[in-house]
């Protein structure tokens, strides 16, 4: 019954327009930076390798190489800070959680796209 | 300044506030409170207003707990009205779960009044109290917050004791209230001047900054805070 009430106190601060985008997927994430008094948006593009936390606790990790170092980002969910969540594509993965990305390099970083059904009818 | 109110605390979770940082909060299902009875200097000896939360299902309330809340009829009610005394006014409502008092003399407040957690709204923090979780036995460091000892440099065996306790053959006895281990926690306690983040008056909900004492479903008085 409490998480009932839990989830009410909840709901005015989770977003309904999410894309659904999983594990293995490579995605841009917008993200609102204040520079003094002008907003801007900030892109970080990268491989969704986690998801934790349920309700307006849910969170998501976004990796990424740059200049041949690995960069994470640890994003909430449903911040108000992120504008907007793209897909750009999807990757084949059996595994919950990616961690064993981090110890690839080069090539072996790469996942196998998987494409839906309309795609391969057209290929 | 609100009087005050009685509710449930549900559990911790988060929100985003306006500028869209993360906020840590504890809800409390706060409320709709019967007031139950007033007690009067004259009367009591003392002013304070009871309240009373959440209803009890009537075959686990006493008769004399059924008859604080609603009129019941009964040998003594019929005499005295008949030689013309005037009976306590009643609630009128189901017997409640949890009872409280709140110290004071409140204007415009009567019996059978509904309070809810709206009259929180121009309240910038809130004291709330509650019962902490039991933890047991506990040692020194968790009791008492004691720093225990090396883990190293000849310790031995004593890592987590509290070290000395007093002197020696003066004063000759461990002086009265010093601090050692045994029960800890189920204690009233109250975590004060907590900010309250957001009232849902629809579902008598109040989220306030931080934890509260007790575990979830524990119940709470809640309090505006006198702290400056």
């Amino acid at each position: 019954m409490s998480q009932k009430v839990l989830n009410l106190a909840e709901k005015s601060s989770i977003k309904t327009d999410l894309p659904n985008f999983k594990i293995g997927d490579t995605v841009d994430v917008h993200t609102r930076i204040l520079e003094g008094e002008k907003e801007r948006i900030q892109i970080f593009n990268g491989v969704v390798i986690a998801r934790a936390g349920s309700g307006s606790r849910e969170t998501f990790v976004v990796r990424r190489i740059v200049a041949s170092e690995g960069v994470e980002r640890k994003f909430p969910l449903h911040s108000p800070k992120i504008a907007k969540i793209e897909v750009k594509r999807s990757g084949i993965v059996h595994r919950a959680k990616l961690y064993y990305l981090r110890d690839r390099i080069g090539k072996a970083v790469k996942l196998r796209e998987r494409r839906s059904e309309k795609e391969e009818a057209a290929t | 300044m609100a009087l005050g109110l009685l509710g449930r605390k549900v559990g911790m979770t988060q929100v985003f506030d306006e500028s869209g940082n993360v906020r840590a909060v504890t809800v409390i299902e706060a409320g709709p409170c019967h007031v139950l009875q007033l007690r009067t200097i004259d009367r009591d000896g003392y002013d304070a207003v009871q309240l009373g939360f959440l209803d009890k299902p009537r075959r686990l309330a006493s008769r004399g707990i059924r008859g604080q809340v609603a009129r019941l009829d009964s040998k003594r009610s019929r005499t005295r009205t008949k030689a013309g005394v005037e009976l306590l006014a009643k609630a009128d409502c189901e017997p409640k779960r949890f009872v409280r008092e709140f110290r004071g003399m409140v204007e415009g407040i009567s019996v059978g009044q509904v309070l809810e957690v709206k009259q929180f709204e121009n309240a910038k923090a809130l004291d709330v109290t509650g019962t902490s979780k039991g933890r047991g036995t506990a040692g020194v460091m968790v009791r008492h917050n004691m720093a225990g000892q090396r883990a190293t440099h000849g310790v031995k065996k004593v890592h987590r004791l509290p070290g000395s306790i007093g002197q020696s053959q003066f004063p000759g006895h461990v002086h009265k209230g010093r601090r050692m281990a045994g029960r800890h926690g189920n204690e009233r306690r109250t975590q004060r001047n907590l900010k309250v983040v957001r009232i849902d008056a629809d579902n008598n909900l109040l989220l306030v900054e931080g934890a509260v004492p007790g575990p979830n479903g524990g119940y709470v008085i809640i309090r505006e805070t006198n702290k400056r």
